[in-house]
Order: C-alpha cells, then sequence, then structure tokens
C-alpha cells in the first residue's frame, strides 16, 4: 500500500487516531495535508479552503449538543425483511456496518440541551451504509421526533444519506411517506422542526423529511440533490453548471435559509430555538 | 398494429400463422383452414395464458411499461366521464406529465390526478415521457386541496418511471415539490385512493400515492429504483436487471405479502394493453369500492388511517 492510499484509507476511519497511519490526512478538496488533529479541532473543517469534512454521529453531538446528552436507543426492525442479496447478502453488509460503526444504523438520535435549549437530534451517518434510508431509518426519525413531542422540544437532524436503502426495496420508499407522519405530528404539536443538510444528502430523503424543516440549513460545499449527478447528465445529455446541487446553489435558488458554517452551527441553533420555542414550555 | 414483448415470441408466431392463413382464405371459406385456424388461436389463447400466469418480475416490469398499455388519458375517456381537466401550479407553468382535474366515478365526484406517458412520439415529448417536474407536483398539491376543501375524494393513477431528472428540475426544488405533495396527500381530509397502473417508479411515484388505499393492476410494478438502476449500482453492471427486479420485489403480487398495498386488480388475458375498456371497467370497480368503504370516515379518521398505515411499515 502506497503512503498515499494510507493516507486516504484514514480518511474513513478519522476516529482511530492511535496508528501512525492516521496522523495526517488529505483534504479531499485542495489537496493539503493536514495534520489529523488539527483538522479535528477545527470541527473537521479545512483550514485552508473551507472543506467541511464528513464527520460520525458522535462527533456531530458532540459538536452541537452541550455535555451530559443522553444518546438515545434505536429502535429494532425486522432485518433483511426482502431477504435480499446482491453481489453480497444484505444481512453480511448490515453485520459489517454494524461492526465499523458505534450505533446500530444509519440515524441515530440523541436529546439534550443546545445552549441550554432542549432539543432532540438526530444524525445521518454516512459510515453506515451511506447513511441510507431504510426501515430502521425511518423508525428512528418517527421516534426522535416522538421523544421531542413527549419533551415539548424541537427536533433537530443533520442529514446524510445517498438516497434510499435499495436492499430494502419498496419498504425503504415506504419511509418517505413514513418520516413526513412524523413531521406533520411535530407541526401539529406546534414545535419546531429544523433541518441541517450536510454532505451528501440525495435521493428520497431530499425527497421527504429533509426538505419539509420550518427552517432549512446547509453546510457549506454540501451536495444536496434529488437525482444523482450522473443521472442527470445520462438523461440530458449537457454540461452540469458549476457548484450545480451544492448548498450555495440551492441558497441561491431559495431552496434553503442559510448556509452556515460548522464553528457557526451551534450559535445559529441556539439563536433559532430562541425564536422558534413555545413560550410556554419556557 | 399489435406489439409483442420478446418473451411473447412463441404467441406472436402463432398470431401471424393465424393471420396469413385468413389472407389466404381471401373471403372464400375452406374448412381445413378454419378449423387449423381456430387450432392455432386456441393454442395462441393457451399459450397467452400460461405465460402470463407465471410472469417474471422483469417481465411484469416489461408488461407494465408496455407502450400499447392504457395509460391515464385512456382511462379518462373508458373509466370516468364528465372529465374537466384543471391546469397549472400558479407559480411556474403547466407540466403534462402529471394531468388532473375534475371527474365522475359511475356518477360520483372525485379528483382525479395521475401520471401521463403519452402514445407516440409527439405525445412523449408533450408528456415529459410521464416523468414530472416540481410544477407537476405542486399542480397536484393545488387540486388535492381543493379536493379537500370541495370534499371531493382524491383518485390518483401512478405511472411513472420517476420524477424527472434534469437541471430545471432540481434548480425549481424537485425533491421539495415531491415532499410536500407526499404530505398534501397525508394530510387530505376527504378520502384517497391511488392505483398503480402501470410503474410505480420511486419517488416520483410515491408523492402521489401516499392514500388511504393503493391498488395496482395485476402486472404494474412500484419500486424504489427501476431494476435497471439498482443493477447498475448494486451489482456493477447493467445486465442484472431481472434479478435486481426479483430481488426488490416489485411486483403486486410481492407488495400485497409486503403489505405495502391493499389490492390488486386483475387485467384481461395478456395484459391491460390486450384490453384496456375490460380494464377500465375493472379498475372502475375497484376505486368505487375502496371509496364506498372510505366514504364512512370522517376526515380526522381519514387523516388518521392513512398517517397508521405508513407508520406501520417497518414497524415490529
Ligand atoms: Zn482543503
Amino acid at each position: 500500500m502506497s503512503w498515499l492510499s494510507k493516507v486516504r484509507n484514514s480518511l474513513s476511519s478519522l476516529n482511530k487516531r492511535d496508528t501512525p497511519d492516521n496522523l495526517w490526512i488529505k483534504c479531499p478538496s485542495c489537496g493539503e495535508m493536514l495534520f489529523t488533529q488539527e483538522f479535528e479541532a477545527n470541527l473537521s473543517v479545512c483550514p485552508r479552503c473551507e472543506h467541511h469534512g464528513r464527520i460520525t454521529a458522535k462527533t456531530r453531538f458532540e459538536q452541537i449538543l452541550d455535555a451530559g446528552f443522553t444518546v438515545l436507543p434505536t429502535p429494532e426492525v425486522e432485518e433483511n425483511p426482502l431477504n435480499f442479496r446482491d453481489t453480497k447478502k444484505y444481512s453480511d453488509r448490515l453485520k459489517a456496518a454494524r461492526a465499523a460503526n458505534p450505533y446500530p444504523d444509519a440515524l441515530t438520535n440523541a436529546s439534550g440541551t443546545i445552549e441550554g435549549y432542549k432539543a432532540v437530534l438526530g444524525v445521518q451517518d454516512f459510515k453506515f451504509m451511506g447513511g441510507s434510508m431504510g426501515m430502521a431509518v425511518g423508525e428512528a426519525f418517527v421516534a426522535g421526533v416522538e421523544k421531542a413531542i413527549a419533551q415539548k422540544c424541537a427536533y433537530i437532524i443533520c442529514t446524510a444519506a445517498g438516497g434510499a436503502r435499495m436492499q430494502e426495496g419498496i419498504l425503504s420508499l415506504m419511509q418517505m411517506p413514513k418520516t413526513t407522519v412524523a413531521t406533520r405530528r411535530l407541526a401539529a404539536a406546534g414545535l419546531p422542526y429544523i433541518v441541517i443538510l450536510t454532505d451528501p444528502t440525495t435521493g428520497g430523503v431530499t425527497a421527504s423529511y429533509a426538505m419539509l424543516g420550518d427552517v432549512q440549513i446547509a453546510e457549506p460545499g454540501a451536495l444536496i440533490g434529488f437525482a444523482g449527478q450522473r443521472v442527470i447528465q445520462d438523461t440530458i445529455r449537457e454540461k452540469l453548471p458549476d457548484g450545480f446541487q451544492r448548498a450555495e446553489y440551492l441558497h441561491d435558488h431559495g431552496m434553503v435559509d442559510m448556509v452556515v458554517h460548522r464553528k457557526n452551527l451551534k450559535g445559529t441553533l441556539a439563536q433559532l430555538l430562541g425564536y422558534l420555542e413555545r413560550k410556554e414550555a419556557q | 398494429m399489435k406489439s409483442y414483448l420478446d418473451f411473447e415470441k412463441p404467441i406472436a408466431e402463432l398470431d401471424t400463422r393465424v393471420a396469413e392463413l385468413r389472407a389466404t382464405q381471401d373471403g372464400s371459406s375452406d374448412i381445413d383452414i378454419e378449423a387449423e385456424i381456430a387450432k392455432l388461436a386456441a393454442k395462441s389463447e393457451a399459450m397467452l395464458s400460461s405465460t402470463y400466469g407465471k410472469l417474471t418480475p422483469w417481465q411484469k416490469t416489461q408488461v407494465a411499461r408496455h407502450p400499447l398499455r392504457p395509460h391515464f388519458v385512456d382511462y379518462v375517456e373508458m373509466a370516468f366521464t364528465d372529465f374537466v381537466p384543471l391546469g397549472g401550479d400558479r407559480l411556474y407553468g403547466e407540466d403534462c406529465a402529471i394531468l388532473g382535474g375534475f371527474a365522475r366515478l359511475n356518477g360520483q365526484r372525485v379528483m382525479l390526478i395521475g401520471h401521463e406517458k403519452g402514445h407516440d412520439t409527439a405525445s412523449r415529448v408533450k408528456h415529459n415521457f410521464g416523468m414530472a417536474k416540481p410544477e407537476g407536483y405542486r399542480k397536484a398539491i393545488r387540486l388535492m386541496e381543493m379536493a379537500s376543501k370541495f370534499g371531493l375524494p382524491v383518485v390518483t393513477l401512478v405511472d411513472t418511471a420517476g420524477a424527472f431528472p434534469g437541471i430545471e428540475a432540481e434548480e425549481r426544488g424537485q425533491a421539495e415539490a415531491i415532499a410536500r405533495s407526499t404530505e398534501a396527500c397525508l394530510a387530505l381530509g376527504v378520502p384517497m385512493v391511488a392505483a398503480i397502473v402501470g410503474e410505480g417508479g420511486s419517488g416520483g411515484a410515491v408523492a402521489i400515492a401516499a392514500a388511504n388505499k393503493v391498488l395496482m393492476l395485476e402486472h404494474s410494478v412500484y419500486s424504489v429504483i427501476s431494476p435497471e438502476g439498482a443493477s447498475s449500482i448494486l451489482w456493477r453492471t447493467p445486465e442484472k436487471a431481472a434479478d435486481a427486479a426479483t430481488a426488490m420485489k416489485v411486483t403486486a403480487q410481492d407488495l400485497l405479502e409486503l403489505e405495502v398495498i391493499d389490492g390488486i386488480v386483475e387485467e384481461p388475458l395478456g395484459g391491460a394493453h390486450r384490453d384496456p375498456a375490460q380494464t377500465a371497467k375493472a379498475l372502475a370497480a375497484a376505486i368505487e369500492k375502496e371509496l364506498a368503504k372510505l366514504s364512512k370516515l370522517d376526515a380526522e379518521a381519514l387523516v388518521r388511517q392513512r398517517e397508521e398505515r405508513f407508520l406501520a411499515i417497518g414497524s415490529l
């Protein structure tokens, strides 16, 4: 293995800092070699080009929630309901993903406070099968919203997904209306729903709960869209415009309220919750 | 002009032979030839029956996409009366990939909405092959909200390969439009019945199919991604579409078993395209039956039934 590919590999395991392989990482955007510890201290944002690196659910909780938050249990669902296999069994893919990740599926909730404001925060982890939405993600989303309703607080979701989990077929597609039932119930309870679109958010996730926030925030440079770029290119056979489907492009087209640098995310959320929180809950 | 699918070749050969024999008769009637024609026709029908009795998921996908399969405009003619088309999303434009308007189903007033793929080159271009842009979904939202306001049940006919993947669709918020359309279905205070009549392709389909009751025509398909798409992503080759169709469980029969749909509408022997009028009649009867059952529920109960229906999918 070349030195460079070792460095590349370390990109996918930023949480393991104890081997010399992981001392340095290369910014996937500008190519700068960065000292891992420094990169992480900078919230996994490249100090040279401001590229926002993908981070794990655990790191995201720590960055946004005040100390002392509680990670909520991931609801159980039927596993591999279609008994699906492509080149590998889906159950084996799940096993591998679980071995490599701290939480049992791609969406995990935590309950806590943000500068004192109560909130339930859901985070999709792209490292877990591309963050893809299957029954476990749908069920976790619903559980997170229910927890927020029970606690009379906001539900905040950091989205990251290549789309629906194809290995669950139609059952993954059905998570689109299912999660929308939850956002409607949150709205009916008069509670805020804030979406933070992170890199990448595409497909059925974008076309359901990721676009239904009272306030829509995107992280700089995040890829956000419905259709994949290759599919679009194959369909229209034209060059895609610069910055197409990036956070700033969505902001220009009126699809998100704001693009917020990771260092300002927590403060922005607290500011928003100050406006959105119900009077009687204060 | 008949159009045969690849797996129908033996049937096509028999039918061609029958046509040739008919031509040789040329007005006169030869008893031997008559008998031969009857024999071949019976054989063709038996073969059609056995072929369609055991279609694979991939074959069903082809039947669902058959160029002569009846579409929205055919059902408007054959399953409904007094259609009043309503156009536009009041925001950007008129998207003919999704049509809608007032219609009567056996006299009962409904709001009818559905994808239209088009039947020939010109109409396919006009309807963008049934692949809607944000304005199509926003028109659907407008019509659903009007239906709710005036107490008209909503009937949707789903037939799309998927929402349009293009620059302008993304620019105008394809994802948001689909999400809001799904939300609009769930909010309806009137009964809603969706029928997958051809292809139920992913988010572009579910956006107008989050209904109280979901029906499928016998040989229609409904899936999270096309078998071709799943093949190229999961198997990394375009060659495995048939395997992908089987693995993803895309057929009406699979989906009924998974409790994702509520009923199957039987198609005439050899598929809907062999007898569109009969298909329309069966479809109308099935939708009417579901609407009659739902008419007993008030607005609140309708919303709750719809919510419980989707919350149950994936819950242990
Ligand atoms: Zn950089």
